[in-house]
C-alpha cells in the first residue's frame, strides 16, 4: 500500500499532511510525502513513478477546488484516473459535493478524527489499517 | 500523573518554594519578568490589532475602516500567496490564489490604494510578511510619502522573520543565508530611517500553531532571536542600535496559567540572553515586547461557538501575560477567513476583557502565586536548556537547514493528535461531548471569485501605462545592490516608486540567490 502525499498550490501549512503521513506510516503504508508548492504535473508524475495506491493532497488556502480539477486533469491526461484522490484540509461542508463530482474518493475536513482518515485512505487504496491488502 | 499541556508535573497544591527562585525584580525593571512597563494597562492598554486583509485593496481598505470605526486601535495586514511569494497577480503560480488569504499587492499602487484616507502617520501598522518583506516595506514608505508622511513618523512592526518560515510557517522563497541579509538590511535601514517602526517580530506562534509546545515555543523563539543578533553584529550593527526595537510574537494557548507564565518566562530569559551573551547596556536592549496571537490551531470545526470561549480563555492569558498587541481569533476561523459579524465579536472579546472584567487594573496580578511563579521558572529552565541545545547542535540556522527542528514539532503534532484521538485530551465537542444541536457556523465569508480578474486587469493596465525606461533601470540597481552587498532597501524604494511589481523586483532576487528548498522530513 503506497500513498503519494503532497501540498498542492502555495500554501505551506503542513502539520495537518505531516499528521497524516506519520499516522499512515505507523498503520503500515508506506508513504512518499512530496513536500510544499507542488503542481497538478509533479503529483501524478510522482504518482506514477511510485505505482501509488492512492494521491492525498492537503490545501488549507481555501483552493481546494480548482487544485483538485487540476489533478484530476492531469490525471487523466496522464491515463492514471484510476489511482484515487482524496482531500483534506479546511473544506467548508458545502464544498464535498463538488469535489466527489470532480472524481475525489475522500474529503477529510477540519477535525474529522485521525482514525477515520487512516481507515478512509488505506480503504481507498484497497488495504485495511493493519496493511494487510485485502 | 498530571502535567501542563507542556508537559510539565503539576503538583495538587503549590508553597513557598525550597530554594528561591530568580529575581523578579518590579515591573518596568530588568529581568522584566513582570512587565515592560512599569504603569502596563493602567496608562494604556493593549493594541488590540485584527489580522485583516481580502480580495483587492479597495475590499481591505474597507475592512480597515469598518474595523477601526468599531474601536479598533492600530492594523493589521494580511497578504495574498502570491504578493507573500513574490509572484504578481499574473503569475501561472498564482492563478488560484490572488486575493484569496490575505489582499494582492503587485504595486506601490495597490498599497496605496489599501491605506486610501487612513492617515498613515497616526496609525500603527503591522504587517505579516516575509520573503518579500523588505519590498513590501518599500511599497509602504511609498505610499506614505504620497500622503505627505515623514517616513521617521511611520509605527508599526514589519514581521519579517524569515526563519520561522523555514521552520514552521513555509513561505521562504530564497536559501537561508541571503534571506537573513535581506532582513538585516531592513533592520540596518529602520534603525537609520525609521527609528518608530519595528523591523523584526521574532515569533514562536507559527512553530506553536504547527504543533510545538510552550517549551519549544520559547526556546526555538530565542534561539532564532540569538540567530538574528549574531548576524546583525556580524555585519557591524552594535547590539544596542537595533535590540532595543526587536518585538516578539507568541501564540496564547488554552492552557491559563502555562500561557501566561510562558511569557513572563520568556521576558526573563530574553534579559539574561541580552545582557550575558551579547553584553545589552541599553536598557531597553534586553526588555522583550510582544504581540500575542490567539490560537487558530486550538479552534475547532465542530460547535464553532465553542471557540468564542476559548478565544476568550486565550485572549486573557494573553493579558495576565502582559501582551503589547492582541489579535483574536473569529470562532469562524477553522473553516474560512472570518465574517464582519465573527471579527466583530474577537473585538469586543477583547473590549470586554479591558474595559469590563477588571484584570487591566494592576500590573501582573499573578506575580506572587506560588504555582504560577514555579511555572514561569520551570519554563525558563526547560527553555534554556533548549537555546543550550540548539548551541551544541551547531547552531539555530544549520539545524534548520537540515530540517531538525521542524521534526520536532512535527512528531509533537503528532503526540497532540495521537492525545486527542485517545482521548486523553478532551476537546468538547470534538471527542467529548458532542451532540445536541446546531453544528456549523450560520453563515460563512464568501470569497469574490472575480477578485483575481479584476486584480490581473489592474495589473495589465499599470504595466501597459507605466514609464518603461526608470522600472528597467530600478530592476538594474536591484541587481547591482545585491551582487555589490550593499544594503537592498534604497534600490527597492526606487523600484518601488518607478512603477516595479513585487514579482519583478523578487524575479531579480530569485536570480541572484536562488531559491530553497526544504529538506524531506523523513
Amino acid at each position: 500500500m503506497r500513498v503519494v502525499l503532497a501540498k498542492p498550490g502555495l500554501d505551506g501549512h503542513d502539520r495537518g499532511v505531516k499528521v497524516v503521513a506519520m499516522a499512515l506510516r505507523d498503520a503500515g503504508a508506506e508513504v512518499i510525502y512530496l513536500g510544499l508548492r507542488q503542481t497538478p504535473g509533479q503529483i501524478v508524475a510522482a504518482a506514477q513513478a511510485e505505482d501509488a495506491d492512492v494521491i492525498g493532497i492537503s490545501v488549507l488556502s481555501g483552493v481546494h477546488i480548482p487544485l483538485a480539477r487540476q489533478i484530476r486533469e492531469a490525471q487523466q491526461a496522464a491515463g492514471v484516473d484510476d489511482i484515487p484522490l482524496v482531500v483534506g484540509g479546511t473544506i467548508p461542508d458545502q464544498d464535498v459535493p463538488a469535489l466527489t463530482g470532480l472524481g475525489v474518493r475522500a474529503v477529510y475536513g477540519v477535525g474529522t478524527p485521525i482514525g477515520d482518515v487512516v481507515a478512509g485512505v488505506m480503504a481507498a487504496g484497497g488495504s485495511v489499517p493493519d496493511g494487510r491488502a485485502q | 500523573m498530571i502535567t501542563t499541556d507542556s508537559g510539565i508535573p503539576v503538583d495538587p497544591w503549590y508553597g513557598p518554594p525550597e530554594e528561591p527562585g530568580p529575581a523578579l525584580g518590579h515591573p518596568g525593571e530588568p529581568p522584566y519578568t513582570r512587565g515592560p512597563y512599569a504603569s502596563m494597562y493602567r496608562e494604556r492598554l493593549w493594541t488590540m490589532r485584527q489580522y485583516a486583509g481580502f480580495g483587492s485593496a479597495e475590499d481591505t481598505n474597507e475592512r480597515f475602516r469598518y474595523l477601526l470605526g468599531q474601536g479598533q486601535t492600530a492594523l493589521s495586514v494580511a497578504f495574498d500567496l502570491p504578493t507573500q511569494l513574490g509572484y504578481d497577480s499574473s503569475h501561472e503560480l498564482a492563478s488560484n490564489e490572488v486575493g484569496r488569504v490575505g489582499v494582492a499587492i503587485d504595486t506601490a499602487d495597490d498599497m496605496a490604494a489599501v491605506f486610501d484616507g487612513l492617515p498613515l502617520e497616526d496609525l500603527s501598522v503591522n504587517f505579516t510578511i516575509n520573503a518579500t518583506a523588505p519590498i513590501i516595506l518599500a511599497f509602504y514608505i511609498v505610499a506614505a510619502e504620497r500622503q505627505g508622511a515623514d517616513p521617521a513618523r511611520l509605527a508599526g512592526t514589519l514581521q519579517n522573520d524569515i526563519l520561522k518560515e523555514f521552520l514552521a510557517r513555509k513561505l521562504y522563497v530564497f536559501p537561508p543565508q541571503p534571506s537573513l541579509q535581506l532582513a538585516g538590511d531592513v533592520v540596518e535601514y529602520c534603525a537609520r530611517e525609521l527609528p518608530r517602526f519595528n523591523p523584526i517580530s521574532i515569533t514562536g506562534y507559527h512553530a506553536r500553531e504547527a504543533g510545538c509546545d510552550a517549551v519549544q515555543e520559547i526556546g526555538l523563539t530565542m534561539a532564532a532571536a540569538i540567530a538574528y543578533a549574531e548576524h546583525f553584529t556580524a555585519r557591524g550593527l552594535a547590539f544596542d542600535s537595533f535590540a532595543p526595537r526587536l518585538s516578539f510574537h507568541f501564540s496564547s494557548q488554552l492552557d491559563l496559567f502555562e500561557e501566561a507564565a510562558k511569557v513572563r518566562a520568556a521576558r526573563a530569559l530574553w534579559h539574561e540572553i541580552a545582557t550575558k551573551r551579547f553584553g545589552a547596556t541599553h536598557p531597553h536592549s534586553g526588555r522583550l515586547r510582544f504581540f500575542s496571537g490567539c490560537s487558530g490551531a486550538t479552534l475547532t470545526a465542530q460547535q464553532p461557538l465553542n471557540n468564542v470561549v476559548r478565544s476568550t480563555l486565550q485572549c486573557l492569558a494573553a493579558v495576565l501575560g502582559g501582551a503589547q498587541s492582541i489579535h483574536v481569533m473569529g470562532y469562524d476561523e477553522a473553516l474560512e477567513i472570518p465574517t464582519e459579524e465573527s471579527v466583530r465579536l474577537a473585538l469586543r472579546t477583547q473590549q470586554i476583557i479591558a474595559h469590563e472584567s477588571g484584570v487591566t487594573r494592576t500590573v501582573d496580578p499573578l506575580a506572587g502565586s506560588y504555582f504560577v511563579e514555579s511555572l514561569t521558572s520551570e519554563l525558563q529552565t526547560r527553555a534554556q536548556a533548549l537555546v543550550q541545545e540548539v548551541d551544541d547542535g551547531g547552531g539555530y540556522v544549520h539545524l534548520l537547514e537540515q530540517g531538525v527542528p521542524q521534526r520536532w514539532i512535527a512528531e509533537a503534532a503528532y503526540r497532540t493528535e495521537l492525545a486527542v484521538q485517545s482521548g486523553e485530551r478532551v476537546k468538547v465537542g470534538v471527542n467529548q461531548f458532542t451532540g445536541g444541536g446546531e453544528d456549523r457556523p450560520p453563515r460563512l465569508f464568501e470569497v469574490d471569485s472575480a477578485a483575481g480578474d479584476g486584480q490581473r486587469a489592474r495589473l495589465a493596465s499599470r504595466l501597459a501605462t507605466r514609464d518603461p525606461a526608470p522600472a528597467a533601470r530600478a530592476l538594474a540597481q536591484v541587481r547591482e545592490a545585491v551582487t555589490a552587498g550593499a544594503n537592498t532597501m534604497p534600490a527597492f524604494l526606487d523600484a518601488a516608486r518607478a512603477g516595479c511589481t513585487v514579482g519583478e523586483i523578487s524575479g531579480v532576487l530569485r536570480a541572484e540567490f536562488g531559491e530553497h528548498r526544504e529538506p524531506a522530513p523523513w
